[in-house]
């Protein structure tokens, strides 16, 4: 299994393969469907510090606030990535990110967007919630907390060791496309529809 | 302490249980699905972090998933009892299980665009009471993840494009559509739950309340048990494999019901499960025992 420091280059993530295993580590944030929106809405150079060279990571995860002020992450695994298909080439884009993480895979439009700025799909494994907070080692610090509630915000955590899949690289290959393809002419056939 | 606060006592364990502790018929079902695929395939990892975190969960009595999903309740009660009461103590007792952690703040008022922050939101949970002869209260409860529940389809038969004729034959060929569209979406291996007839909502909430069913068991109905079988094997030859790796297990089970329909409609409602089918069961008698039911 390979292993991956957070933040990476471009010839690091282009040398990765669909179907290769990978455990991630260093610093990544979290958004999803209102984080996205808020992303492309205009550019956040608040966070953009936070994006270059790193992964945004699909979760809406359960949090704990402690009497400190701190938080850590009680359940954190991937919600699905196709609701943000309309964004994520452009959010990948104009915050240099050289990666997403979530679940269930993205269409062609994020495919080509992992080609032309050279970052790939990671795929975690969806409701490993457990195992995956266990890999979450630090919270750093959140944005939009208020604004979009605890499932909703943008979470800057340290992982360790945070295994995930590459099912979409950036030489355009898509393990979705490669397992649809496949069940679909099997059902075909199962169905006896095929032409 | 009312009536009202013992009973959500009660619910916020039946709701820890669901949210922590993975039902044993479901644990079996990953167990044999693990071993029937290649060892270092994507699919054999898929399964083995599935059930890593499933012991974590159970260890530590943390949320299986992060989407803690709909809490749908069924809950049996003696005559006499009051319906309002009992949803009002499962709606409290969701509010006290997310401040709790056991449940993550679920719920979005679409109005406002905001989460609502404890958990409960107009239809969220959805209780449902109905009355029967036992003096003891029986509760049946789901925890639905949103992933899933975006798969979830319903068919207007006949359909042509699926060959999908007004009989069985086309209640199943609408189903394994379903679970091919689904592909690894909802949390592959998937659980099941269909009914055909009904109303748009009938059907869909019959499909739903089919999933509290143990994976194990077999359905009465014969033409039902054989449906159920025959989609189930067939769906696995379909090669989507856990989490849409490819592998030999997309499906974990199939159950099927069905209501009476209009002359006019036939639908076909099919709700899909995540592996993560957070079920659990609880009978509490008067004298305030309980019993854990599978």
């Amino acid at each position: 299994m390979a292993r991956l420091s957070l933040p990476c280059d471009e010839q690091t993530i282009r040398s990765l393969k669909v179907g290769d295993f990978v455990e991630l580590s260093g610093r990544l944030i979290t958004g999803r469907d209102a984080a996205h929106h808020w992303l492309i809405e205009q550019y956040r150079s608040e966070v953009a510090p936070y994006m270059a060279g790193s992964v945004i990571y699909h979760v809406g995860p359960v949090v704990k606030r402690h009497e400190d002020g701190s938080y850590s992450f009680v359940a954190a695994g991937p919600t699905t990535s196709i609701r943000e298909e309309p964004y994520q080439a452009d959010v990948i884009g104009r915050y240099g990110l050289r990666g997403v993480i979530g679940k269930g895979g993205m269409g062609p439009k994020t495919l080509a967007g992992l080609k032309e700025h050279g970052a790939v799909y990671f795929h975690a494994i969806g409701g490993a919630a457990q195992v995956l907070a266990e890999s979450v080692k630090k919270v750093e610090t959140v944005f939009q907390l208020a604004e979009f509630g605890v499932p909703e915000a943008l979470w800057v955590i340290q992982v360790e060791d945070f295994p995930v899949v590459v099912t979409m690289d950036s030489h355009g290959g898509s393990l979705h496309t490669q397992v649809d393809g496949a069940s679909k002419a099997k059902l075909d056939q199962l169905l006896g529809l095929s032409a | 302490m009312t009536s009202t606060e013992q009973w959500t006592e009660r619910f916020v364990e039946v709701i820890a249980r669901a949210s922590t502790q993975l039902a044993p018929d479901v644990v079996a079902a990953l167990q044999r699905g693990r071993a029937e695929e290649e060892e270092g395939s994507l699919a054999r990892k898929a399964l083995d972090t599935i059930l890593a975190n499933v012991d974590l969960a159970r260890d530590k009595w943390q949320p299986i998933c992060q989407d803690t999903g709909t809490p749908l309740v069924w809950i049996h009660h003696p005559v006499g009892m009051s319906t309002r009461m009992l949803s009002q103590a499962f709606t409290e007792a969701v509010k006290v299980a997310t401040s709790r952690q056991l449940l993550r703040p679920n719920a979005v008022d679409p109005l406002l665009d905001r989460n609502t922050g404890h958990g409960a939101a107009p239809g969220i949970p959805t209780v449902h009471c109905e009355e029967w002869d036992e003096d003891a209260v029986e509760v049946r409860m789901l925890l639905k993840g949103g992933g899933c529940e975006n798969v979830g389809a319903q068919y207007s038969l006949p359909n042509p494009a699926l060959k999908a004729d007004r009989n069985l034959e086309g209640v199943k060929r609408c189903i394994l559509d379903a679970i091919y569209r689904a592909q690894g979406k909802g949390c592959a291996p998937g659980i099941i739950g269909a009914c055909f007839g009904g109303d748009r909502g009938s059907g869909y909430l019959e499909s739903k309340r089919q999933l509290l069913r143990r994976l194990d068991d077999r359905n009465p109905l014969p033409e039902l048990d054989a449906m159920e079988q025959e989609i189930l094997a067939k769906a696995n030859q379909l090669g989507i494999g856990p989490m849409g790796f490819g592998g030999k297990t997309t499906v974990l089970g199939v159950k099927i019901g069905y209501l009476g329909r209009l002359p006019a409609s036939y639908f076909v409602s099919v709700s899909y499960m995540c592996w993560a089918n957070r079920r659990a069961a609880a009978r509490f008698s008067p004298d305030g025992g309980v019993q854990w039911l599978d």
